[in-house]
């Protein structure tokens, strides 16, 4: 019973993932959108959906499908800026969305400058 | 002048069809296709990588779960950019690479890589923010707004 759950959130996850990038894929292909600009609209439809309130319900549903997307950056970043807002005051809105994000933007700066160190980029 | 001026468009239609002609087309199921194949196996792997971390600390708390296993997924796309990997994955992928978090990475890292001929204070700390700064300064601006119109309506 256990496994079945687990293989239905698998497809759900893929599903929900894979469609949010064949959307993305759709944008570009279809109008003259860069890649940065529909990553910030996407980002922005995140916020958006955890500042009314709607992305928990979506992500018990979807799981990793929304949040490894851009869409979860946003959602977490809103999320961080609400809570410390309520928290501390209107001040925490400020800190809040980058305290929550910490974990993985520090993780990518620091990794990209080790990786830089170590490695170089191939002539293309 | 009228006559030189009908030459130059029509030159300049000439060369239009030929750019297109020589246009790759792309179809666009099959982009579509392999952007919704990477995207979702991207997804797949973020959600076995937090059943595992649940797996190994079952009193990890669900926001500390998500952070971790971003964490882990931000490394692997780094150390897979490191080493030339990603590249080959992002041209197949189109849209299914950059999306998920580890293409947010992915930029990070291969723009800090690229600009390491010219220094690392100049080169790779300046340009490493190049590509993803536009989503971290939206992300940072709209998510305070956020918090501050939450905060505003649900204060009243």
């Amino acid at each position: 019973m256990n496994v079945l759950q687990n293989i239905g959130t698998y497809a759900i996850v893929f599903a929900v993932g894979g469609a949010l990038c064949a959307i993305a894929e759709l944008l570009i292909v279809r109008t003259k959108l860069t890649p940065a600009r529909i990553l910030v609209i996407f980002l922005i439809v995140g916020i958006i959906l955890e500042g009314i309130g709607v992305y928990d319900y979506i992500f018990k549903v979807c799981q990793a499908g929304i949040s490894v997307p851009i869409v979860g950056f946003g959602a977490a970043l809103a999320k961080g800026s609400i809570e410390m807002a309520h928290q501390v005051g209107f001040v925490g809105a400020f800190a809040g969305g980058l305290v929550r994000t910490a974990y993985g933007v520090g993780v990518a700066i620091v990794m990209s400058y080790l990786v830089t160190l170590i490695f170089t980029a191939k002539a293309k | 002048m009228a006559k030189s001026s009908s030459v130059i468009t029509a030159r300049n239609a000439l060369y239009n069809n030929y750019v297109e002609t020589v246009t790759p087309k792309t179809s666009i199921p099959k982009a579509l296709f392999h952007s919704f194949v990477f995207g979702g196996v991207t997804c797949m792997i973020g959600q076995g990588i937090g059943d595992i971390v649940k797996l190994i600390a079952p009193s990890m708390s669900n926001d500390m779960v998500g952070n971790i296993s971003s964490m882990i997924l931000v490394t692997i796309a780094i150390l897979l950019t490191g080493i030339g990997v990603f590249d080959v994955i992002a041209r197949q992928g189109g849209a299914g690479s950059f999306l998920p978090i580890t293409g947010f990475a992915n930029a990070m890292a291969s723009a800090s890589m690229e600009f390491k001929t010219e220094g690392l204070i100049f080169g790779t700390s300046v340009k490493l923010f190049s590509v993803v700064g536009p989503v971290v300064v939206n992300g940072i601006v709209w998510s305070t707004v956020a918090g501050l119109l939450n905060l505003w309506i649900t204060g009243m």
